[in-house]
């Protein structure tokens, strides 16, 4: 099928996945407050049967996959007329598969969560519904207002969330700091918007980038406007120094929430932020790039440093995802076509991988907000081997070890930053790499090493069905792509072809 | 004109980011916030006396998103204050800011 976007109703059609998300979502929303499942969250605890929420939860996962066979069909389709504000290119349906498969493990792994804490089941799932529509808003955004759109329809849903346990004062904690850091960031990414408004006159992306190349536009507002832009999404995909709230609010987050937001919300930032950059100020690399070298080196060196002293082991994995952000950094600071395929890669590996290790220590924390310190994973691994197998690799692929999806992900940076002869960034990307072996195999290393002092204590561990499959599917793919990676890595290839020009190797050396 | 519009805009929008770091009430950073974005309303509309309709159309856009972010915004204000009764950021303990 052809996309002409000179007619309305193609917008439809190019839409297709994001108006299916948001449809159902509503729908959701609606069943939720009717009839049996209106009292669900009032019951007693223990009392209700999971079955009634649990129906939400897989209408949800039905409308995932609607929108997943819609995602697919797209890659049939052909579109007309390049200057339109949403993009119908496969860098986008690439991004929409992390999306899509991030909410189908984060709805996953949350049933047990979401009956155990009588959450509302209803808005709960139509939340996560909404965010991914708006995450893929942001994949395919090719103008600043749909990037604004999308970025403000996925924030608003992700603060609902974080305060989404109402009767847990360090969720409402978390969901305020959130709230406040948040649309404070989102101040100066429109700020940055309207000054690349008042330079080029205009907030299509690709129309942009064309002003920008031949040279027009005041190039002090432009130097301004990149860097605000860079300020805003650095806080969406917290890097240091605008991490501050991440920590908190991952740590306050209701579990489920803090696993899914920790790889879906940062690999919506990513994907935007790269098309922005990638498209829209190719021309002006030299000028930006400095800005994304050092901001990937502090966040690299400053998360692993102090991911080494935590206790809690979800704050200690909020770091380590700050830590990851800065590995991805680098590939944008690279800006070459292997750097941003790897940088695909690598969000498709790190949304595996780190909630696989969420849906474990969920499991571990009786599906509550307890047991949550690395202390409490004394002879884990032996009392649950199965889990403790599955952790391990988790962890593994984190630190990134040879033979795990991790590793080859940080192949592929590496590479991408060789290209770009990033050579200094790249000598730190391994050594604080090496750093993050120890906090990773600390967890390890207590889980397997350590006899525990009280036995028993893991007998009434539950792993629920659904969550279940999460694992699995964690587990496989990740072991897939660690081991068999040239499939995906070449997908992700094809996925980049055709996106901008690329700035990187305009200028040679590091700063 | 457009230069005094600009100043005025870029004025408001450091005033609304020096109340956000400085005060400590969550309802007057949030109203600092509304600011800030009020500044790029402000430069929104002088850039499109030169640009084109292309602002305008912006600024309804940022309007209806900082209706709906106040809608959520003021929730999460409510929730936090049936917890500790107080809406002063530095008050909170559990988690360290």
């Amino acid at each position: 099928m052809v996309i002409d976007f000179s007619r309305q109703l193609h917008y439809v059609w190019a839409l297709l996945p994001e108006i299916i998300l948001c449809v159902s979502g509503m729908i959701i929303l609606v069943v939720g407050v009717t009839g049996r499942y209106r009292e669900a969250h009032l019951a007693v605890e223990g009392e209700l049967e999971p079955g009634r929420s649990d129906d939400l939860g897989w209408l949800a996962l039905l409308s995932l996959s609607l929108a997943a066979v819609a995602n697919a069909w797209l890659y049939g389709v052909t579109e007309v007329g390049v200057n339109s504000m949403i993009a119908v290119d496969q860098f986008r349906l690439f991004s929409n598969w992390i999306f899509l498969l991030a909410a189908v493990l984060g709805i996953l792994i949350s049933f047990a969560y979401v009956y155990r804490q009588r959450l509302q089941a209803g808005e709960f799932y139509a939340l996560i519904l909404f965010a991914t529509s708006g995450m893929m808003f942001m994949a395919g955004a090719r103008d600043l207002i749909v990037v604004f759109l999308g970025l403000e329809v996925m924030s608003i849903a992700v603060y609902a969330l974080t305060a989404f346990n109402r009767r847990d004062r360090k969720s409402a904690e978390a969901g305020l700091k959130y709230f406040l850091l948040g649309a404070f960031s989102t101040g100066f990414l429109l700020y940055g918007i309207a000054l690349v408004y008042g330079a080029t006159g205009s907030t299509n992306v690709a129309v942009i980038g064309e002003i920008i190349s031949s040279g027009e536009g005041s190039r002090n507002l432009l130097s301004a406007a990149i860097a605000l832009l860079t300020i805003g999404f650095a806080f969406k995909v917290s890097a240091i120094p605008f991490h501050m709230w991440t920590p908190d609010v991952y740590e306050g987050a209701p579990a489920p929430v803090t696993a899914w937001m920790s790889a879906a919300v940062k690999a919506a930032g990513f994907v935007a932020f790269l098309r922005v950059l990638m498209v829209g100020f190719d021309s002006m690399y030299p000028l930006w790039y400095p800005i994304l070298w050092w901001l990937a080196a502090i966040t690299m060196v400053g998360a692993n440093l102090i991911a080494l002293v935590q206790t809690n082991i979800k704050r200690m994995l909020a770091y380590s995802s700050i830590a990851h952000a800065g590995y991805l950094l680098v590939a944008i600071a690279a800006a070459n076509e292997t750097a941003s395929a790897g940088m695909l890669f690598y969000l498709l590996v790190y949304t595996l991988m780190n909630m696989g290790a969420f849906a474990i220590v969920m499991s571990v924390s009786h599906h509550s907000e307890k047991r949550l310190y690395i202390d409490n994973y004394v002879g884990f691994g032996w009392a649950q081997p199965l889990l403790g197998i599955f952790l391990t690799i988790f962890l593994l692929s984190l630190a990134g070890f040879p033979g795990t999806g991790g590793f080859m992900g940080k192949i592929y940076l590496l590479l991408g930053a060789a290209e770009s002869d990033l050579w200094a960034l790249s000598v730190i990307l391994v050594l604080t790499t090496v750093l993050s072996y120890w906090y990773y195999l600390r967890v390890a290393w207590v889980m397997w090493m350590k006899n525990p002092e009280v036995e028993g204590q893991y007998d009434r561990i539950t792993v629920p069905l659904p969550m279940r499959l999460a694992l699995l599917m964690s587990v496989g793919l990740i072991l897939y792509v660690g081991i068999l990676p040239s499939g995906t890595l070449e997908f992700a290839r094809a996925s980049i072809e055709g996106l901008g020009n690329f700035g990187g190797g305009l200028l040679g050396q590091g700063p | 004109m457009i230069t005094e519009a600009l100043v005025l805009s870029a004025m408001i929008f450091v005033l609304g980011t020096f109340g956000v770091l400085v005060r400590r009430n969550a309802i007057i950073m949030f109203l600092c916030i509304e600011l800030q974005l009020n500044a790029v309303n402000l430069a929104f509309i002088a850039f499109s006396r030169l640009m084109g309709i292309d602002g305008q159309v912006f600024v309804f856009f940022v309007m209806t998103v900082a209706a709906a972010e106040a809608a959520v915004g003021l929730a999460i204000i409510i929730s936090v204050f049936r917890h500790y009764e107080t809406v002063n950021v530095d008050r909170f303990k559990l988690l360290r800011w």
